[in-house]
């Protein structure tokens, strides 16, 4: 069958995330938890003592699996490509936005489809709101919207973001005591480490051969009626909802969701951002760290402001919390759409030529 | 044929090129991209579309050439 054929691969990567995603919560993420980029980048940022919100700390083994489970894949696939030099300071600014936007709603689109498939009704308003943001960065995109293009870059560069996860992986496992691990909180809920990093590393390879990208889906259906990343997307949500039904831990409400807030202004406030940034960079947060594991440095810069965002989030109180959004965190999301769009206006290019 | 010059653009770029090329001179066109994800993509778009695609490697870029099957 043709179809299968054609989109085999995005499926099934899709069918192993959500069946991750539920046995790492199983196993001791929080719930609905069981990948984030956004929220495991941010616990990356407090691991190291970038903030110090004191639950949300822990150096993830599955985001480090995530880039070497790329690299590992890239490399075998003759597909590992060191590239940069496609506006950086830019990618910078992006990711940062995104993690703002991606904070207000408690999770980045991953988690987004995760929540969905546990039944969380704030997850709704959070898909219009990322919706939305899509089809701006779309229009943008039609009116000749580019980061310019990237050069090829010495090894070197390529390899510096994995070489990251590598060090990062040696403290936790060798030197925890350099670390900060929460006690308490969503930092404290941690799936065991080889078990992370596994699926890290599968999730990775997978989601490197099979392009899978939650922004990617919504923006190619939209620009060219193509379905082929948005069945990835609705992989996910299935394999989650039949494995959460299964468990028994499917609960379909909007109050008391865990790590969620029911402000749906915000929620879909925060995923426009994430969503309209997201296009500007060319990929949701996972694929940005498929990407830097792939080679592109351009990505690794966009994962370092994503994460250096984060920081920024905790200690200027932006991050929402179960209680619901901050009046800082809203500020954010306001400026940073506003910075947003003015990266779009400002990277049109006439078209001729 | 025209030429589209997509090197160092990351997807959806080389797509939305194609697709306003194919628009101008629906005979076919021929694409340069650097990357196997833009080289997948343009394949997918233009073959949906109904065109034939002929990918030319060397030095790791692409080169499409897309023409009415």
């Amino acid at each position: 069958m043709s179809f299968l054929k054609k989109h085999w691969q995005v499926i099934l990567t899709g069918l192993v995330v959500g069946a991750f995603a539920v046995a790492l919560s199983a196993l001791g993420n929080p719930a609905n938890m069981g990948f984030c980029i956004a929220c495991f980048l941010r616990d990356i940022a407090g691991g190291v003592g970038l903030h110090r919100a004191e639950v949300v700390q822990y150096v993830r083994p599955e985001i480090i699996g995530l880039v070497l489970g790329a690299m590992i894949a890239a490399l075998i696939g003759k597909e590992f490509k060191p590239t940069g030099g496609s506006s950086p300071m830019t990618r910078f600014v992006l990711g940062f936005g995104v993690m703002v936007g991606a904070l207000m709603f408690l999770g980045c689109p991953l988690r987004m489809v995760i929540r969905l498939g546990g039944g969380d009704l704030n997850a709704v308003f959070g898909l219009v709101g990322f919706a939305a943001g899509i089809l701006l960065g779309v229009a943008a995109l039609n009116k000749g919207f580019s980061l310019k293009r990237s050069y090829a870059m010495p090894a070197l560069e390529g390899y510096a973001t994995p070489a990251i996860s590598i060090a990062l992986l040696v403290a936790l496992v060798c030197f925890p005591a350099l670390l900060f691990f929460s006690e308490k909180g969503p930092g404290s809920m941690r799936a065991p480490l080889l078990f992370a990093l596994a699926a890290g590393l599968i999730v990775g390879a997978l989601a490197q051969r099979s392009r899978l990208c939650m922004v990617g889906g919504i923006r190619d259906a939209a620009m060219f009626k193509d379905y082929h990343l948005l069945l990835g997307f609705a992989a996910i949500l299935v394999a989650v909802l039949i494995r959460n039904l299964a468990l028994g831990k499917f609960t379909l409400s909007m109050a008391k969701q865990p790590v969620a807030h029911t402000d749906g202004l915000w929620n879909a406030l925060g995923m426009l951002l994430v969503g309209f940034a997201s296009v500007l960079l060319g990929g949701c947060p996972l694929r940005q760290l498929i990407l830097a594991g792939s080679g592109s440095a351009d990505s690794g810069v966009a994962v370092i402001g994503m994460t250096v965002g984060a920081a920024f989030c905790h200690n200027f109180k932006l991050a929402s919390s179960a209680d619901g959004p901050t009046p800082n965190g809203k500020i954010a999301v306001i400026l940073f759409l506003v910075i947003t769009a003015v990266i779009a206006v400002c990277n049109l290019q006439k078209e001729k030529e | 044929m025209k030429h589209i010059d997509a090197i160092g653009l990351s997807c959806p770029q080389p797509v939305l090129l194609c697709k306003k090329a194919l628009a101008a001179s629906p005979e076919g066109i021929e694409i340069e991209v650097d990357n196997t994800t833009a080289c997948g993509n343009v394949t997918r778009f233009a073959e949906n579309l109904g065109y034939k695609v002929t990918v030319k490697e060397a030095d790791g870029t692409y080169l499409l050439a897309i023409a009415k099957a």
